[in-house]
């Protein structure tokens, strides 16, 4: 088990880590979600050793780190541009860590054609760096990282430099990969579809600080915090007033801010009466999405700009009223 | 030992600025000389030598410098410009000239001395020309009897001594016996004359004073812990008291002195060297006209200026040395500060060129292995 | 078409550097060796000379003594390149820019110095420890001299490379000092040879440090050229030596030259900045080591420069004296300071020209075929480091006025002698690391539709800037502190240089001219650092983006 506590590391006047603290379990795969900048691969530096803690530690199974250089903790660390070593050819990056561990010559040909299968390049090992893809540079990355059987994987945004279609398929390829193997996972990612594919839980950093962290689920339905909710792409973040206040009418959260998903809204024809709380507004921009519509709703009282999602075609100026199901709303600590 | 200045005779203190007005009028006399010497040798070609617009270009070494004002004086005379090109030291300068004998980069070098004199003439690098100045040149300057050469100035290599490391009890030495009297022991320092054209210089001045015996002469300054630098700079600055070093005995010059007064710091009235006289070597430089030279005329009408008033008087504070001609003037620095030999070592040129590889080898095996 | 194009683009440079080389180099030291061995028969000539025993233990002295010079520099100066490019700290661009300054300083100048801290330190014999006079005050010598040249050439190069790749061996289960040896220094193996090399030949053609730090019994091949050639006037044996010279360092430069090609291996240049990174007793340890190698002895010139003469204390009059003429110059110090800057300016823009249509020779031939050309050029080229200034000074008079103007006494000899000496700096910044762009860095540019000369300008020229600028360095140091061959070649008078002046002026006994020539020397080397550290900003300025 991971256990960062109390992890602080600044670069002058700016704090890349600000109090940090941090489990995770064994065989657990954590996805720390942030902005860049907000400090998610220092995170992952420290634990690795390779940037000192100004305050605070890290601890594997309760031993504390802070006197082990980098290359005895025993963890695995992949970079975004791989970082492939570009003077050995596929088969040398992948057997260096064994190499490091002294593992004699013959495992060490196995283990790197079986980790090479397992990343789905089987028979690459004499193939020279700067002649592979993306996505093949990618795996070999993969494949150095695990075939030392790291105690702990750090993954710093292992899908950054590919497009997005490549990326999907290879989130998904890397989620099953690394729970097949029951590995301990950190991975960082500033995509939030990624982070929740991989991750059992989610970590969202900010500025150095871990603003909330859960269960993928969790952290969607209920984001604490505004800047949260507002990058995990909630486009409705309202400040509730007393009793409920809102600019267009009012809703059953406590004052704060709050977040209304958009796919909280249902539309409703203005005959039928209900007690739902009702927003009314005048249609402003629609974008047909495939299987559904997304509008942005100019609300009547108020002038409040809401971002809703609707099954129904609607078009520019209509004026139209939904209802708001009171479980896709939540209240946000300031 | 004789710690009386020996003078040149024509300087009598006569205030410089006085010599100006004589100047122009020498110089006149003398581009006259000149132009009449031109006429009486006979002019090849047979055209008259109206050289008023030409140029002339002397070769020189590094070190070479005059007023300006002087070659002004010499083209306000005679219409001549004078260009000059300085390349290297006086070595340096002779392998040059006689890589490019026949084919010069320029009509007149000037800087050639006794050490090197035979090489320049054996390589056919001058054309011959007597100057009308000689004349006032004492006879013993002249080494080349078929005038390839003409004298223009003279400096003596002598050991110099930091003043205030001897008196009571050591005096400062006398003559060259003193330095292997362990007395003296670990005070020298010296060029090598493989590198440094004082350091040969030196090895002549032993050689010339002890003849055959100049080998264990050498054997004995070695013993009594002589140090040799390669260049001058190292040895002055280096090893010398001057410097800061520990070693009261050098190799320099008979100018050394009044330099060490005109740039001393702070200013001083006597300097804190002096010079051993009995230990001088005498180095003459010449100038001559170069074989194949573009304007002959003007090669040897600048050759004759070199020997006026005008041009002698400004040679020794901008290259500290001395005018070979007896009525130029020295400066009151030199009158009070520098101390000429009046019996300087000296070997024949023609000596030297042919032994000079095969003694700077024994001296080697002698001092330095 | 294209192939016309194409071709044009490597003949004309190829053609433009082969003429400029041709005519510069190697004919003037083609005419030296020729007048020189034609009278006996090279055979007869060369055979003498390797046949004795002096010579051949000459030539062994200048060989050994060249390669320990380089093993200690690489090993002084390669950690700090290190230090350089991995952290940052205030004041980096300072010290690389001093770094730089023991180039333009005479060897007389840095040798009173050396003298001076042996004296200081009790090291010039009598103590525990002599130094003066010794193999080692010439092995120190060659590393506080040629330390910038480790210091920028491989720094440059480092600070290009991607440090993750480091810290990925570290997380891999390496220590630091088998990450060194197997990811850093394998990638950094191009800029290593490149730099070894210039220092070797440096080393190897060294001349002031050898007569004055190593004392009168030591001797190199190159003050062997001197002393025969000037000294002895027996051009038979100096053309003998600059032939044994000739082929020394031809043999080197090959191998080295293998070497470089050998390792280099394209890798994405770090488009990024690398993360900051912990300074920590590396950096003081380092940051100590260079003062005392290189601070030490320009601190003594410093206090020379300030010292008021024998009377003690301090003063600025040294520096006031640079603008008032003594006698023995034609003109003043400072004037002398602004003929060097004349010189310098055209030399390095000579050295930028030629050396940079060169590295386009030697990098796209080794694209597309012409292979032969591209190595034949990245030998050549690097020839004059290691040829003696006495050769060239004297091919130039030899050869230089055969065409239809006599140039041997032009003044524009001075810049293109020292742009000769330029630009192998130039070409060895820049190859290795144009040698280690990704080709798919500029395979990306094209698909993004950059034209050729586009990528050239967009990716080479991006990667390059920071090459540029160190080449441009050390090309306008060389020509500011160049000695040998200027004196070399007749000038006018007016023409001095403030290397020549200093001479002149430590040439003749006095305090004062003595105090000159040191504030000389200082404000020789602050014009130096101030010219590197604006050209270093303009090559960091130029650097990432792509």
């Amino acid at each position: 088990m991971l256990t960062v506590s109390g992890a602080t590391v600044a670069f002058g006047r700016v704090k890349a880590l600000d109090l940090i603290d941090l489990e995770v379990a064994t065989g657990e795969i954590v996805a720390i979600l942030g902005p860049s900048g907000c400090g998610k691969s220092t995170l992952l530096r420290a634990v690795a050793g390779l940037q000192p803690l100004d305050t605070g530690e890290v601890r594997w199974d309760g031993e504390d780190l802070s006197g082990l250089p980098v290359h005895r903790r025993d963890f695995g660390l992949m970079f975004q541009e791989h970082a492939l070593f570009p003077h050995r050819d596929v088969a040398a990056n992948v057997a260096f860590g064994l190499r490091m561990q002294k593992m004699e010559a013959a495992s060490r040909r196995r283990r790197v054609r079986d980790v090479l299968a397992l990343v789905g390049l089987a028979g690459f090992e004499e193939r020279q760096i700067a002649t592979l893809s993306g996505g093949e540079a990618q795996r070999v990355a993969l494949a150095r990282s695990l075939a030392p059987k790291p105690q702990l994987l750090m993954l710093d945004e292992p899908l950054g430099s590919l497009d997005r279609p490549r990326r999907e398929e290879l989130t998904e390829e890397l989620r099953s990969l690394l729970r097949g193997i029951g590995i301990t996972v950190l991975h960082v990612t500033h995509d939030h579809d990624e982070a929740f594919a991989v991750g059992d839980r989610v970590a969202v950093m900010q500025s150095g600080r871990i603003a909330r962290i859960g269960t993928p689920a969790d952290i969607w339905h209920d984001p604490h915090r505004g800047e949260v909710a507002r990058f995990l792409g909630h486009a409705n973040v309202v400040t509730v007033g007393e009793d409920g206040a809102v600019p267009w009418g009012r809703l059953p959260v406590p004052a704060g801010p709050a977040v209304v998903r958009a796919d909280a809204f249902s539309r409703v024809d203005d005959s039928v009466p209900g007690d739902d709380p009702v927003v009314t507004g005048t249609v402003a921009d629609v974008r047909f999405r495939g299987d559904r519509f997304e509008l942005r709703l100019r609300t009547d009282p108020g002038d409040f700009e809401l971002l809703v999602r609707d099954p129904h075609p609607a078009a520019t100026g209509d004026r139209l009223s939904y209802t708001i199901d009171p479980a896709k709303m939540a209240g946000l600590s300031s | 030992m004789d710690h009386t200045p020996s003078r040149i005779p024509a300087n009598t203190g006569a205030p410089r600025r006085s010599v100006c007005l004589g100047r122009r009028a020498v110089a006149v006399a003398a581009v006259a000389l000149t132009v009449i010497a031109a006429a009486c040798s006979g002019d090849r070609s047979g055209r008259s030598e109206d050289l008023t617009g030409t140029t002339v270009t002397l070769l020189t070494h590094d070190s070479f410098y005059l007023s300006p004002e002087t070659f002004e004086a010499f083209t306000l005379q005679t219409g001549i410009e004078v260009e000059q090109l300085a390349s290297g030291d006086a070595g340096a300068l002779v392998a040059q000239a006689c890589l490019t004998a026949g084919e010069p980069l320029g009509d007149v070098l000037f800087g050639i001395d006794n050490t090197f004199l035979q090489r320049g003439l054996d390589c056919g690098m001058f054309e011959p020309h007597e100057s009308p100045g000689l004349a006032a040149v004492p006879d013993h300057f002249e080494l080349d009897a078929e005038h390839r050469v003409t004298p223009v100035d003279f400096g003596d290599v002598c050991l110099n001594y930091w003043v205030d490391a001897f008196g009571d009890p050591l005096p400062p030495p006398s003559s060259l016996d003193d330095l292997i009297d362990p007395a003296y022991a670990d005070m020298l320092v010296v060029q090598s004359p493989e590198t440094s054209s004082p350091g040969l210089a030196f090895l002549l001045a032993t050689i010339a004073r002890y003849g055959d015996g100049w080998e264990d002469y050498w054997t004995a300054l070695r013993d009594n812990g002589v140090s040799v630098t390669a260049g001058w700079e190292d040895a002055y600055y280096g090893e010398f008291t001057a410097g800061g070093g520990d070693r009261p005995i050098v190799v320099s010059y008979a100018s050394s002195p009044p330099a060490e007064v005109i740039y001393a710091d702070p200013p001083v009235e006597e300097p804190p060297t002096g010079v051993v006289t009995a230990s001088c070597y005498r180095q003459i430089e010449f100038a001559g006209v170069l074989a194949g030279a573009g304007n002959p005329g003007g090669a040897r009408a600048l050759i004759d200026f070199m020997l006026t008033e005008t041009f002698q008087n400004d040679v020794p504070l901008n290259m500290f040395v001395f005018p070979v001609i007896d009525s130029a003037t020295l400066p009151p620095e030199f009158v009070a500060h520098a101390q000429i030999a009046e019996d300087p070592f000296m070997l024949d040129p023609a000596e030297v060129e042919a032994q000079r590889n095969g003694w700077t080898d024994r001296w080697v095996e002698i001092v330095l292995r | 078409m294209r192939r016309l194009a194409r071709a044009v683009i490597l003949v004309l440079p190829a053609l433009a550097v082969g003429g400029f080389m041709a005519l510069f180099f190697v004919w003037p030291i083609g005419g030296v060796i020729a007048r020189g061995l034609g009278g006996s028969g090279p055979a007869a000539v060369l055979g003498d000379v390797l046949g004795s025993e002096s010579h051949r233990s000459v030539i062994w002295f200048t060989v050994w003594q060249a390669a320990v010079s380089t093993a200690l520099t690489v090993a002084v100066a390669l950690p700090a390149a290190g230090a350089m490019a991995r952290l940052q700290f205030r004041g980096q661009r300072i010290v690389r820019a001093l770094s730089t300054v023991p180039f333009v300083l005479p060897t007389v100048v840095v040798a009173a110095a050396f003298e001076g801290l042996f004296d200081r330190f009790n090291l010039s014999g009598g103590g525990a420890l002599t130094l003066r006079h010794t193999v080692w005050a010439i092995l120190l010598a060659h590393v506080f001299f040629n330390y910038a040249v480790v210091l920028r050439t491989v720094g440059a190069h480092w600070s290009a490379l991607d440090a993750r790749v480091e810290d990925q061996a570290r997380v891999l289960g390496a220590s630091r000092l088998k990450v060194f040896r197997r990811v850093v220094l394998p990638r950094l193996a191009p800029s290593i040879a490149a730099a070894s090399a210039i220092v070797f030949l440096f080393s190897f053609t060294s001349f002031g440090v050898v007569l004055v730090l190593g004392g009168p019994t030591r001797a190199t091949i190159e003050t062997e050229i001197y002393r025969y050639a000037v000294t002895r006037i027996d051009l038979e044996t100096a053309a003998a030596l600059a032939v044994v010279q000739l082929v020394a360092v031809v043999a080197l430069v090959v191998v080295s030259n293998a070497l470089e090609r050998r390792r280099a291996v394209a890798e994405p240049a770090a488009s990024f900045a690398n993360a900051p990174r912990r300074r920590g007793l590396g950096l003081v340890v380092n940051l100590a080591l260079m003062a005392a190698i290189l601070g030490l002895p320009i601190a003594v010139l410093v206090e020379r420069s300030l010292a008021a003469g024998r009377g003690g204390g301090y003063t600025l009059r040294n520096y006031n004296a640079l603008a008032d003429r003594v006698n023995l110059l034609p003109d003043t110090a400072l004037a002398a300071l602004r003929n060097s800057l004349t010189f310098a300016v055209p030399a390095t823009s000579l050295a930028l020209l030629v050396g940079g249509a060169a590295t386009l020779v030697v990098i796209r031939s080794g694209r597309r075929g012409g292979r032969g050309l591209g190595r034949f050029f990245d030998v050549g080229l690097t020839l004059p480091l290691g040829t003696s200034a006495v050769t060239v000074g004297l091919g130039f008079l030899l050869v230089l006025n055969r065409g239809p103007i006599d140039i041997r006494t032009s003044v524009i000899i001075v810049p293109i002698a020292h742009a000769v000496v330029g630009i192998p700096f130039v070409v060895r910044t820049l190859v290795p690391m144009l040698r280690t762009v990704n080709p798919r860095t500029r395979e990306a540019a094209a698909v993004l539709g950059a034209s050729p000369r586009r990528v050239q300008r967009e990716v080479d020229l991006r990667v390059a800037a920071r090459g540029l600028a160190v080449g441009a360095g050390f090309a306008f140091a060389v020509s500011l502190g160049e000695f040998g061959a200027t004196s070399f070649i007749p000038r006018r008078p007016e023409t001095l240089t403030a290397p020549l002046a200093l001479f002149r002026l430590l040439g003749t006994p006095g305090e004062t001219l003595r105090g000159q020539a040191m504030a000389l020397a200082v404000a020789l080397m602050a014009l130096t650092a101030v010219a590197v550290f604006v050209m270093d900003l303009w090559g960091d300025s130029r650097r990432g983006g792509f």
